[in-house]
């Protein structure tokens, strides 16, 4: 009976050693802030409307576009409050560019390059395509402006046609024909 | 023999034990990192922290009080917001603290919380805070953590760009967010444009007792003015603004506001402006709004409508007021601690854009006008801009700085913080947020002179970051070492309500001044009985009035009878003690209102109208004493055709 009571005792120290050492290791992936699956970008959430991010990881026609902004590590800022409205080239237009030019923009060198592109596909904002016809050119990320033009029902942004349009929890992605390449910059 | 084998089997548990411990030991020294971490924000049972943070509450309309390192939370001050556990806006003193132009008003939206200054150095002698919806300024007194003083803002509509302090807390000012028309009349909203006006009031901060009082408004443009900052040492005499809506949009403005590339940045010379009104410039308007003053001496709190506002033209007053051109509806608009620098973050801007306050006073000196707005002379852009911050990161919104060069700015949309270089412009060092930050706060961070030890970054989501309750989580600080050249996340603690901006201030500066409780001998309150003898109830009508004292551990008078149905029956009820932290609290079954929490010396009165036939308890709300459960009382109800006389008693058989 003794023994049992110490040993009872000792099982008890143990385990709040374990929760300490538990503890202490959750505070370590804290101090890892440079580790790349953290933050809302990678909570699970299956009951939300899916954000803007998810919506373009589901898409198979734009497995070239969350490869880059994976390669760029924006997957961060796709999943935010915002509200954003993302202009999703799809792999098409992405194939259409100069040969070569998806390859080298991938790459880790060019990250700010690739980074500042996509940042031009993105506006602080939420507007239906036949919205989007109020406006004459949109703020973008990357500070610097898209047009936009309507001829019919169509709606062209930085020349891209919407080819449709997906709801998100947090903003909406359009669909485009063209990857906008931004203008260089005047200052 | 059984014996032995039970004590081997005994013995290899223990060692097995130990092993195991001894495991997890080793294991626990790669966290070498994350015990600092831990070390850094541990207050030992008993010891104080080294900082009071002063966290806005947000929609819940209060000022919370919170230690740093440890981000305990040590009292949530009433400011705004009616509170049931401390009767603020239930009790008859504190019911005139809520009132104003539109009547009592039980709720506000608390923005940004600023202690008062001397020489541009925190003095802890105030704090005040801006309510946004019905504009009001509240000043809390940081001996007694009280709210003390309500000052309702005339011609005002979404009180946001407030409520900062000058220098030498000469002005704490509140700018309007939304223009309205001016004075308020029946008109189309259609015709905003030139018809609407923003006011920005000076409110003049009495030196020795901190009284408030608007000394002048200025007659602004109809843009939104988003937030504010004053001039800092060399810039002492200024004031900048930030704008958005130049446009002057009236719908849809998250379109319509957005058309230009640039908004605004006014400077005001208020030093200018309060000369050209002590010279009898100006003119008088007539107006009407609330300036509410609780007393401690008489515990009650007055309310007095005043009816004229003295409201300047900018336009009369050359050389008072310029605009900065400023990309993009910037938010932000702060002030370095040298006064040089003034940083406008544009909430849609990739960039945080900084003014040159030299440069600025140049170009005005050189008349070098891009042009006017309504009489307002525009600077250039490239004449004022010391700098810009290049794609930092999405959506600057705040920034506040460490007294070494360097600053730090809040993105919203990549949710980080990031720490950059007065000067050259280079960003350090960035870390994330979780998630979607707004405002941050350095100790002394907007003054001359910061403590840059911790920073404090607040933000409106955080998703997964703690046990979930249900669609409502809470909203959260996260503090960081910034002592050394990179950034480090050393905790995160749940708030009240939304932190939506904070101040902070070194403990010794003001904790030796907290009050440790109010003299009886000093009471004036006009219900107060200072001594058992003193207690008695009075009719007067139908209005019934209860004298009470309250100690450890029974009310003066226990038992009463005499009170009718129909009858309005006041508790005014003193706590005699003089004993620090030892207040009584006094709730009554069936009174539509909430406890009385009163401290020691204090005096507080509900109304309770009877309206049942019955012998009815009140008792002691707070635990107080041993005999805590002892102190409770009786009230008989008589009908009200009742001849029953009026009788009071303690202790009587």
């Amino acid at each position: 009976m003794f023994f049992s009571v110490i040993i009872v005792l000792l099982f008890i120290s143990c385990k709040n050693d374990a929760n300490n050492q538990k503890t202490n290791n959750n505070a370590t992936t804290v101090n890892e802030q440079t580790d790349k699956t953290t933050g809302q970008a990678f909570i699970t959430d299956d009951g939300s409307t899916p954000n803007v991010l998810q919506i373009a990881i589901g898409s198979p026609d734009h497995t070239t576009l969350v490869a880059a902004v994976q390669a760029a590590d924006l997957e961060n800022a796709l999943v935010n409050a915002g509200p954003l409205m993302v202009f999703a080239p799809t792999n098409a237009a992405f194939d259409a560019l100069p040969e070569g030019t998806v390859e080298t923009l991938l790459k880790p060198e060019n990250k700010n390059t690739l980074a500042d592109i996509l940042k031009y596909h993105v506006t602080p904002g939420n507007y239906s395509k036949d919205f989007l016809k109020k406006f004459k050119k949109l703020g973008q990320a990357n500070n610097q402006y898209v047009t936009v033009e309507v001829e019919g029902d169509d709606v062209f942004v930085g020349g891209a046609k919407i080819l449709g349009s997906v709801k998100a929890g947090n903003g909406i992605v359009h669909v485009i024909d063209k990857v906008m390449l931004p203008p260089s910059k005047e200052n | 023999m059984k014996n032995i084998i039970k004590i081997s089997i005994g013995f290899l548990m223990v060692m097995i034990a130990f092993t195991s411990c001894n495991n997890g030991n080793s294991s626990q020294s790669n966290g070498a990192l994350s015990s600092s971490a831990a070390e850094k924000v541990y207050v030992a049972p008993g010891e104080h922290d080294e900082f009071y943070a002063f966290v806005s509450g947000g929609f819940s309309g209060q000022l919370a009080v919170y230690g740093l390192p440890s981000g305990r939370l040590f009292k949530v001050i009433p400011v705004f917001s009616v509170d049931a556990e401390k009767a603020w806006g239930f009790n008859e003193e504190t019911k005139p603290m809520l009132n104003t132009s539109h009547g009592f008003i039980p709720w506000d939206d608390s923005h940004h919380p600023d202690i008062s200054q001397t020489n541009g150095e925190l003095d802890g002698r105030w704090v005040f805070i801006n309510g946004n919806n019905t504009p009001r300024i509240a000043k809390i007194d940081l001996t007694t953590f009280e709210t003390t003083e309500i000052i309702e803002i005339p011609n005002t509509a979404g009180n946001h760009s407030s409520s900062y302090v000058t220098d030498n807390t000469e002005y704490v000012i509140a700018g309007t967010r939304f223009s309205v028309p001016v004075p308020q009349r029946d008109m189309s909203i259609k015709e905003y444009k030139g018809n609407f006006k923003g006011t920005l009031s000076f409110i003049k901060v009495d030196p020795e007792d901190g009284g408030m009082e608007i000394k002048f408004q200025l007659l602004m443009p109809g843009f939104d003015y988003d937030k504010a900052h004053p001039g800092r040492g060399k810039s002492h005499g200024w004031f900048f603004y930030t704008t958005y809506n130049t446009e002057e949009a009236h719908t849809l403005l998250e379109v319509n506001a957005s058309q230009n590339d640039k908004d605004f940045i006014a400077a005001v010379n208020w030093k200018k402006i309060e000369e050209y009104v002590n010279n009898g410039g100006g003119k008088m308007m007539p107006t009407n709004y609330a300036h509410n003053v609780y007393d401690d001496k008489t515990h009650s709190a007055t309310s007095t409508m005043i009816k004229e506002v003295l409201m300047v033209d900018p336009a009369e007053v050359p050389g008072a007021v310029y605009f900065l051109p400023t990309p993009k509806s910037p938010h932000g608009c702060d002030v370095d601690p040298t006064g040089e620098y003034i940083v406008g973050s544009g909430k849609l801007s990739a960039n945080v854009t900084v003014h040159s306050f030299t440069k600025m006073l140049d170009a005005i000196e050189n008349e070098k006008f891009a042009g006017k707005a309504y009489g307002i002379p525009i600077l250039n852009f490239e004449d004022v801009l010391a700098g810009s911050v290049e794609q930092p990161g999405l959506g600057p919104l705040h920034t506040e700085f460490d007294g070494k060069g360097n600053a730090y700015t809040t993105f919203f949309i990549s949710s980080e913080v990031v720490k950059w270089k007065l000067g050259t412009w280079e960003v350090l060092d960035r870390k994330p947020t979780y998630y979607s930050v707004g405002h941050l706060m350095i100790p002394g961070g907007n003054s001359q002179k910061p403590f840059g030890k911790y920073l404090l970054a607040m933000n409106k989501i955080t998703k997964d970051r703690y046990l979930p309750t249900g669609p409502e989580v809470t909203q959260s600080a996260q503090l960081y070492d910034i002592t050394g050249d990179k950034m480090e996340l050393l905790l995160d603690f749940p708030t009240v309500g939304e932190p939506h901006y904070a101040a902070g201030i070194p403990a010794d500066l003001i904790k030796s001044k907290s009050k440790k409780l109010f003299n009886l001998e000093e009471n004036e309150h006009p219900y107060a009985a200072k001594t058992p003898s003193e207690t008695k109830v009075v009719r007067t009508g139908n209005e019934v009035h209860i004298y009470m004292t309250m100690i450890r551990s029974h009310f003066a008078p226990d038992n009463i009878e005499g009170v009718k149905v129909g009858d309005k029956v006041y508790f005014h009820v003193t706590n005699l003690e003089q004993d620090y932290d030892v207040p009584h609290g006094v709730a009554m079954i069936g009174a539509q209102t909430s406890e009385l929490l009163i401290m020691p010396g204090q005096t507080e009165t509900f109304v309770w109208y009877p309206k049942q036939v019955g012998v009815w308890p009140f008792y002691c709300t707070d635990f107080c004493s041993a005999l805590h459960q002892e102190m409770q009382g009786y009230v008989r109800v008589s009908p009200k055709s009742s001849n029953i006389e009026l009788s009071w008693s303690l202790g009587e058989d």
